[in-house]
């Protein structure tokens, strides 16, 4: 069981301020129906101040979704739009006296959610409907959870995160079925954090054929196979040119929507780490 | 907090009465070891060999194809490499997508030792396919290992077909019982299962404890290796209360299973009537034809299983959910995966699972309470207020 604060337990049973306001002159969104959460946020503005005078919400999550969508109404009435838009995630999290570290991509939910709004009050940007993805115009990471790059970048930079767990926690990104955390790590290094040093494999820069082709092979074995097993799936190594790896997908894998994000998340990541960084993958389609 | 109602049975069960009573003497005064040349503690060899008669009649079947474990995940681990290190020629292991991680765990470090997993697909209501298998089965098949019921949806395999195959084709095959032991037959006499595994604290004795049955003539090698007890199969110095407790909840549920069952099945199916008829947009995962007396899956559209499971924690009501934000790793149940069960409806999971000390009453608090917490969390939700309109 979470071992959730009293905050949020007050903010859980019953939250406040559930529910949409009539006519409202904000509206934000985040999250969506497959992520497992998502928020709306309406606001009631005075014009004159940019005072928020009323805020409610309505939430599809677990429990502390809900509590972080109900503390957050809470702190932005009375504020003005410039006050609100200080409010940051971990801002959130302090008001309910933390949340368990899993649980943090609540608060940063919360957080979208009211930028979205401010942006809207701003005309900035329209309101989308619940259940799109990649909005924010960023490349899709998490296919499970429909998180971009642009999402799991801001979370790195604003809570110092190091590690494909921490950034699970914060967005939810490769939180289900892991094919992506070969993209996560590349985002982490790249956000120029520093993050568990690479297996001894990945740091040969120098490796001749025959070894590049034993060590594709033994990590096709080890890391990629099981994973593509897993739903069904399979693959098989048609050949190798430099450092051009040629593979076709087999089983549930071939002909899957999401098959170039195996191929370029997952069956690259893993040749990227274990073999050399700079490893291309073709799909030779069947 | 209300009294409980405690409906999470597949999790674990109370502790029987009857079994605690017989345990304590175990822990008060009988403290000796079994192994000892004293009588003090030489004559608990004597409780402990009468307990595992009583297993062994659970299963009909002979004493010494009994050993007791530390419980199920043990009993797994221990047949799945007992039998493979029995077999070092075979590198090959077929299972199913929605075993027990007691299962799937060991299955997953053994590809990275280099051996070939099959893991069987299920279709939409959780059944097998039994051909798939017959085709899966290679000649360095070492191990089928395939449970009995499944722990989240209840779905109940055909093993006794599945025995037959996998004895045809001359292979190993395990059987992982824990959620199927003292609710369903287990007549070793024509379920063709080399190894079954059962746990002490599903069936109302206590965490800590479990049983392997291995087939009189299986190879197996000791995957835990110590003294000789459990006739050398089996190292570590006994667990005598819970030994003792486990032989009397299987004889307590080999007295009354049948009825039992009945009148688990008669409250399951009334509270799934029940909830189907007062909450709309629901549905019951799995095949309900095949499936355990005491275990109901349903799905509330729009909404998100924590949060159910909370608001009824609030009323002692105790559940579980297949929901990610449930399960500690933010990962959806593998089960209803496997099943196609799509994503928004995997996150409103719940799983009632009920015990031979559940009441109607208890059913019918939670048919009036579970209605409006439902409600409550959809109006909450904006698809359900989308859907409205």
């Amino acid at each position: 069981m979470w071992d959730y604060s009293d905050k949020v337990k007050t903010h859980f049973l019953p939250p406040h301020d559930v529910g949409e306001i009539a006519s409202p002159d904000a509206i934000g969104e985040a999250g969506s129906l497959v992520c497992g959460d998502a928020l709306r946020i309406t606001l009631k503005v005075e014009p004159d101040t940019e005072k928020i005078l009323d805020a409610k919400f309505q939430t599809f999550g677990c429990g502390s979704a809900i509590a972080s969508s109900s503390i957050l109404t809470d702190m932005v009435i009375g504020k003005t739009l410039a006050e609100a838009a200080r409010i940051t995630n971990q801002d959130i999290a302090e008001n309910l006296g933390g949340l368990p570290q899993e649980k943090m991509h609540c608060s940063v939910m919360g957080m979208e959610a009211l930028e979205a709004a401010i942006a809207n009050y701003r005309g900035q940007v329209q309101p989308s409907a619940p259940g799109t993805i990649g909005e924010d115009g960023g490349e899709l990471v998490c296919k499970c959870f429909g998180v971009t790059d642009r999402k799991i970048e801001r979370a790195i930079r604003e809570n110092n995160l190091s590690t494909v767990d921490e950034v699970t926690n914060y967005t939810k990104a490769g939180g289900a079925c892991g094919s992506c955390h070969g993209k996560i790590e590349e985002i982490l290094r790249r956000v120029g954090k520093e993050i568990s040093p690479l297996p001894a494999g990945a740091e040969k820069t120098k490796l001749t054929n025959l070894q590049r082709m034993k060590l594709v092979q033994e990590t096709l074995d080890r890391e990629v196979r099981p994973e593509l097993r897993k739903d069904g799936g399979d693959l098989e190594l048609v050949d190798i040119e430099g450092k051009v790896v040629k593979v076709r997908l087999l089983g549930m894998c071939a002909g899957c929507q999401v098959a170039g994000f195996t191929l370029k998340d997952l069956v690259g990541g893993k040749l990227r780490e274990f073999v050399e960084p700079d490893i291309v993958v073709e799909d030779i389609k069947s | 907090m209300s009294k409980v109602i405690y409906l999470d049975n597949n999790a674990t069960t109370p502790v029987a009465p009857e079994v605690l009573d017989v345990m304590l003497p175990y822990y008060r005064e009988f403290y000796g070891n079994p192994s000892s040349m004293h009588t003090f503690g030489g004559q608990l060899a004597h409780a402990v060999n009468d307990a595992r008669a009583q297993v062994a009649e659970l299963f009909h079947a002979r004493e010494n194809e009994i050993i007791f474990t530390s419980g199920g995940t043990e009993s797994d681990n221990a047949a799945i490499r007992g039998v493979l290190e029995a077999f070092p020629e075979k590198r090959h292991i077929i299972t199913t997508r929605v075993e027990h991680p007691a299962i799937l765990s060991p299955c997953r470090h053994l590809e990275h030792q280099g051996y070939r997993v099959t893991y069987l697909p299920v279709d939409d209501q959780g059944r097998l396919d039994i051909e798939m298998l017959r085709e899966a089965i290679k000649s360095d098949t070492a191990l089928v290992s395939i449970m009995y019921a499944n722990n989240e949806t209840g779905i109940v395999f055909p093993v006794k077909k599945i025995g037959a195959i996998v004895k045809e084709k001359g292979c190993v095959f395990h059987c992982d019982a824990v959620q199927a032991a003292g609710k369903l037959d287990m007549d070793m006499q024509t379920l063709a299962a080399d190894l079954v595994s059962i746990s002490g604290h599903k069936l109302h004795a206590p965490k800590g404890v479990g049983a392997l049955f291995i087939r009189r003539g299986t190879r197996f090698v000791p995957f835990i290796m110590g003294g000789h007890q459990e006739n050398g199969r089996r190292g570590g110095t006994e667990n005598v209360a819970g030994q003792v407790g486990l032989g009397r909840a299987c004889e307590l549920a080999m007295s009354d299973c049948r009825t039992e069952t009945l009148r688990m099945a008669g409250l399951r199916d009334r509270l799934e009537q029940g909830v189907l008829e007062r909450i709309p947009e629901t549905r019951v995962n799995g095949d309900v034809e095949h499936r355990l007396p005491a275990t109901m899956n349903v799905s509330f559209a729009y909404i998100e299983g924590e949060a159910i499971l909370l608001k009824l924690n609030e009323f002692g009501i105790c559940a579980s959910s297949g929901s990610a934000c449930t399960s500690g790793s933010l990962e959806p149940s593998h089960v209803l995966r496997a099943m196609g069960v799509p994503f928004t409806d995997i996150h409103g999971s719940i799983r009632f699972s009920f015990s031979r000390y559940n009441t109607q009453e208890e059913v019918d608090r939670v048919l009036e309470i579970l209605p409006p917490i439902i409600a409550e969390l959809r109006d909450m939700s904006p698809f359900w207020n989308q859907r409205k309109k």
